[in-house]
């Protein structure tokens, strides 16, 4: 009978290009189920906390508590009768922006330049970690390329040091660290 | 009193400008007879430097006179004063009378320059220190108080004249600001805000006279961390009001004035571990210069945002007309660190190199990135509707959805490297130490994760709010790793002062943290910012309902069963006032009685203003927080909204965990007065034994 295959039994696998691909591939498949499910939120609730109250109390519709807020009980109810004609989520807030100017969403979500607002930031982080990985490998690599060329160094000590005082050297550096 | 506070304000101005110029004047004399371009001796230039030193400490007392002559003014009912009728009336609690100093635009910028001038009081008093570098740090000082004199002189007077008659009463103070907690909220953060102004001076004057070696940073240290202290205290004291008194549940909004203490506490916290490599490797101080610079430069940026009236904000004090002062002095600041810097930059050069990736370096610099990137968020999600309104002609709002979504990754990214940098050594870190650091950790993380798992927090079950429980739950399984990599830190150094000592275990850690206090004090600030992470991460188990409730219904939330047992009005000299009465029962025990309430305050005012007092009751595992938001004009019925918050106590306690710990990084280490004693009396000649277990007083600690 022939052997089945069973090729996450080898050490080749393991570290092969092949595991790293799946491996990339599942945790982006996560990633994506994680924001795709985001999505099923109860949407009443879900879209009362992404629209602003419009009596400039700068609150979330829902979490507005004014008493005798003359905006937020319509808003509310404007909301309920939009979610109950079944109009999808952009559809209902582009009957708020209608309604209520651009303000009314409680971030920038109409497309075009509010994109900016969400993609400068992860730019910015994305940027800034690969330049501290690039600087530090920069950093490590001249580290060593002089470390290298210096005499004593890796190992050996310079003339006339005693090795206990690099031990104890070494020591204090260890017991004084913060 | 009004002619007194001017008049105080005026000298104030004359002295700090003295101090500004003869002080300047007397530090580039003394450089320059030392190059030998003047003839007069350096001791003629030492004599006005001390007067403008003396100066500096006079306008201190000037601008306590001024302080002092507003709060009088307050408690004596002087509606003479424009900014005493606008903020004080007769009947206002006399707590609240003297908040009434800080309690809008005048009054705070009169409070700003107040403290700066207190922290300059101090540094000029204690100068010996180092005279030289003092003598520079009060000069900048100086400077920057001279703007804030100068304003509060002719852009924001708080002494301006009433127009008109004298009004009998005045306009009372904003009811929400009738808070105990808001007659500490505004000094602490102030005292935050300000505080900073002076590690700013020290690094300026330092790079303009090119210091020699890392003293300055020494002789800041404290400075910072006390400044930093005082910022997180103020804004969760701010947080902790929003929580008690707005009454919709949170504490945290992401109003512009909100974001504008959060950001020079994000750089200022980065400021705090950078510096840690220029003390011990010399390295970074370009880096460094410019996050005391830019935390400097955006205390001055939040004030001149939330005040400028450049972005909406639901605090007050937002809409005036003193940006422009604010655009001056920022350009005029951020110019004189550029100039100062490109000039000296020479003197910052690093004296080593980054070596790995994997090392206590490496995880400063992450950390440092993070922190910066979650700032430079916090910025961007400000300035965004101003620049939308520039680019697509309409304002845009950007509120906590953004800031959720965005945020939220970089906080527990931030939670992850608290936990691995300390675990990391200096230099370069082996596998074998990483393998018996890390082992503990990975294992608490994992059995947090699967019992979180086990025990019903499953993000893909939870449809409602699947993204903030898979948050939630990587926040609860950082935290568990972070707790144990800390605890494991102290039980190893404990268990090494054990086998020196002889001593217990308390006893070993008590040891251990005396010392090496600032090192075990910031393992314990790291544990309290975890506690406050898992407070945070509570927030996505959050309940609300809503009811109208007559007497003896009932309302259920979480395990709590709410009965009402009526509603009842009394009448204070300040305000009406209503409360729902509601019997709380758990399980079927009776837990106790709320009554939130909802003020109508009327006295001294030309309208009624509401407030809400909201009732709670607070447990490690979750608060009840009921509000009381009015009746239903048809019904007559009290509308009770009663929210379930769970962990929210953690976020308070680990606020105090915090504080603990920074005090415990100020106190002095024990060790190295044990051991120069020990020096002293034991080895005569200087040769102590390395050996000894008192090897560590052989490096001073900062």
């Amino acid at each position: 009978m022939r052997k089945l295959v069973q090729p996450w039994r080898g050490k080749q696998f393991w570290r092969g290009p092949v595991f790293w691909a799946r491996t990339v591939q599942t945790a982006l498949l996560c990633i994506v189920t994680v924001a795709m499910l985001g999505a099923g939120q109860s949407r009443f609730d879900h879209l009362g906390h992404e629209l602003m109250c419009s009596c400039s109390c700068g609150q979330i519709l829902l979490e507005c508590n004014h008493v005798g807020c003359p905006d937020s009980a319509r808003m509310i109810d404007e909301l309920r009768a939009q979610v109950a004609t079944g109009n999808s989520d952009t559809q209902i807030q582009q009957w708020f922006v209608t309604k209520y100017g651009a303000t009314v969403l409680a971030a920038p979500m109409r497309g075009g330049f509010d994109n900016a607002a969400w993609i400068v930031p992860i730019a910015v982080f994305l940027l800034a970690t690969v330049g501290t990985f690039v600087v530090v490998w920069l950093w490590k690599r001249r580290a060593l390329s002089i470390a290298g060329a210096a005499p004593g160094f890796g190992g050996e000590l310079p003339a006339g040091q005693d090795p206990q005082d690099a031990v104890l050297r070494e020591r204090i550096r260890r017991e004084t660290e913060y | 009193m009004p002619e007194f506070g001017s008049f105080s304000l005026l000298l104030a101005l004359i002295l700090t400008a003295y101090n500004l110029v003869i002080g300047g004047l007397a530090l580039w004399g003394g450089s320059a007879s030392g190059l030998r371009i003047t003839r007069r001796p350096e001791a003629v230039w030492n004599r006005l430097g001390e007067t403008a030193r003396r100066a500096g400490i006079a306008s201190f007392v000037a601008l306590c006179c001024a302080a002092f002559a507003l709060v009088w003014a307050a408690f004596t009912n002087d509606f003479s004063v424009e900014y005493i009728r606008s903020h004080s009336n007769i009947a206002l609690n006399p707590a609240y009378k003297f908040a009434a100093l800080w309690s809008g635009q005048e009054g705070s910028l009169l409070l700003w320059a107040f403290l700066l001038s207190a922290y300059g009081f101090v540094l000029r008093v204690r100068h010996r220190v180092d005279v030289r570098l003092s003598a520079f740090a009060s000069v900048i000082l100086s400077g920057i108080q001279v703007f804030f004199v100068l304003l509060l002189c002719v852009g924001a007077p708080p002494f301006s004249i009433a127009p008109g008659p004298v009004a009998v009463d005045g306009a009372g103070l904003n009811p929400l600001l009738q808070y105990p907690e808001m007659v500490m909220h505004p000094p602490l953060l102030y005292l935050g805000y300000v505080g900073f102004s002076v590690p700013f001076a020290f690094a300026l004057g330092a790079l303009m006279m090119r210091y020699p070696g890392e003293k300055w940073i020494h002789i800041t240290r404290r400075w910072t961390m006390v400044t930093w202290l005082f910022l997180t205290v103020g804004i969760f004291m701010g947080a902790h009001w929003a929580y008690s008194v707005l009454g919709w549940g949170g504490y945290w909004g992401w109003d512009p004035v909100e974001n504008a203490s959060l950001m020079p506490w994000l750089t200022g916290t980065a400021f705090l571990h950078s510096v840690m490599m220029q003390e011990k490797r010399g390295m970074m101080k370009n880096w460094n210069v410019w996050l005391i610079f830019s935390t400097f430069l955006l205390t001055i940026l939040g004030t001149l945002l939330t005040r400028s009236g450049a972005v909406a904000s639901v605090h007050a004090f937002a809409q005036s007309a003193i940006g422009a002062w604010f655009y001056t002095f920022i350009v005029i600041a951020f110019a004189v660190c550029l100039f100062t810097f490109l000039l000296q930059r020479d003197h910052l050069k690093s004296e080593n190199k980054l070596e790995s990736l994997v090392s206590r370096e490496s995880s400063f610099l992450f950390n440092n990135l993070i922190l910066l990137v979650a700032c430079f968020t916090v910025l961007w999600g400000t300035l965004f509707p101003v620049l939308s309104e520039y680019v697509q002609g309409s304002k845009v709002t950007v509120g906590a959805p953004f800031y959720n979504r965005v945020n939220i990754p970089i906080g527990l990214f931030l939670l992850f490297l608290t936990g691995i940098g300390p675990l990391l050594a200096w230099r370069s870190t082996s596998l074998r130490s990483i393998r018996r650091n890390f082992i503990l950790p990975s294992v608490a993380m994992a059995a947090t994760a699967i019992a979180l798992l086990v025990g019903g927090l499953r993000p893909w079950n939870d449809g409602d709010d699947m993204q903030s429980t898979l948050f939630s739950l990587v926040a609860f399984t950082l935290a568990a790793g972070v707790i144990t990599a800390i605890v494991e830190e102290f039980l190893r150094g404990a268990k090494v002062v054990h086998t020196q000592t002889g001593k217990n275990l308390l006893s070993s850690i008590v040891l251990l943290v005396r010392r090496n206090t600032r090192r075990y004090g910031g393992y314990i600030i790291h544990f309290g910012i975890v506690v406050m992470f898992i407070g945070i991460a509570g927030g996505a188990f959050n309940q609300a309902r809503e009811m109208e409730m007559s007497t003896g219904s009932s309302l259920d939330i979480g395990a709590y069963h709410l009965v009402s047992t009526g509603m009842t009005q009394d009448s204070k000299a300040e305000y009406d006032t209503s409360y729902a009465v509601l019997n709380v029962y758990r399980n079927g025990k009776y837990v106790t009685q709320l009554a939130p309430e909802k003020r109508i305050y009327f006295a001294g005012t030309d309208h009624e203003q509401a407030s809400t007092i909201v009732a709670l009751h607070s447990t490690a595992q979750s608060d009840l927080y009921t509000v009381f938001e009015g009746t239903n004009p048809d019904t007559g019925l009290p509308i009770i909204k009663a929210f379930l918050n769970p962990l929210i106590a953690w976020i308070w306690i680990g606020v105090a965990i915090v504080v603990l710990g920074t005090f415990i990084a100020l106190a002095p280490n024990l060790v190295r007065t044990i051991v120069r004693q020990r020096q002293e009396d034991l080895v005569p000649a200087g040769a102590a034994a390395l050996g000894a277990p008192g090897v560590l007083a052989k490096v001073p600690h900062a």
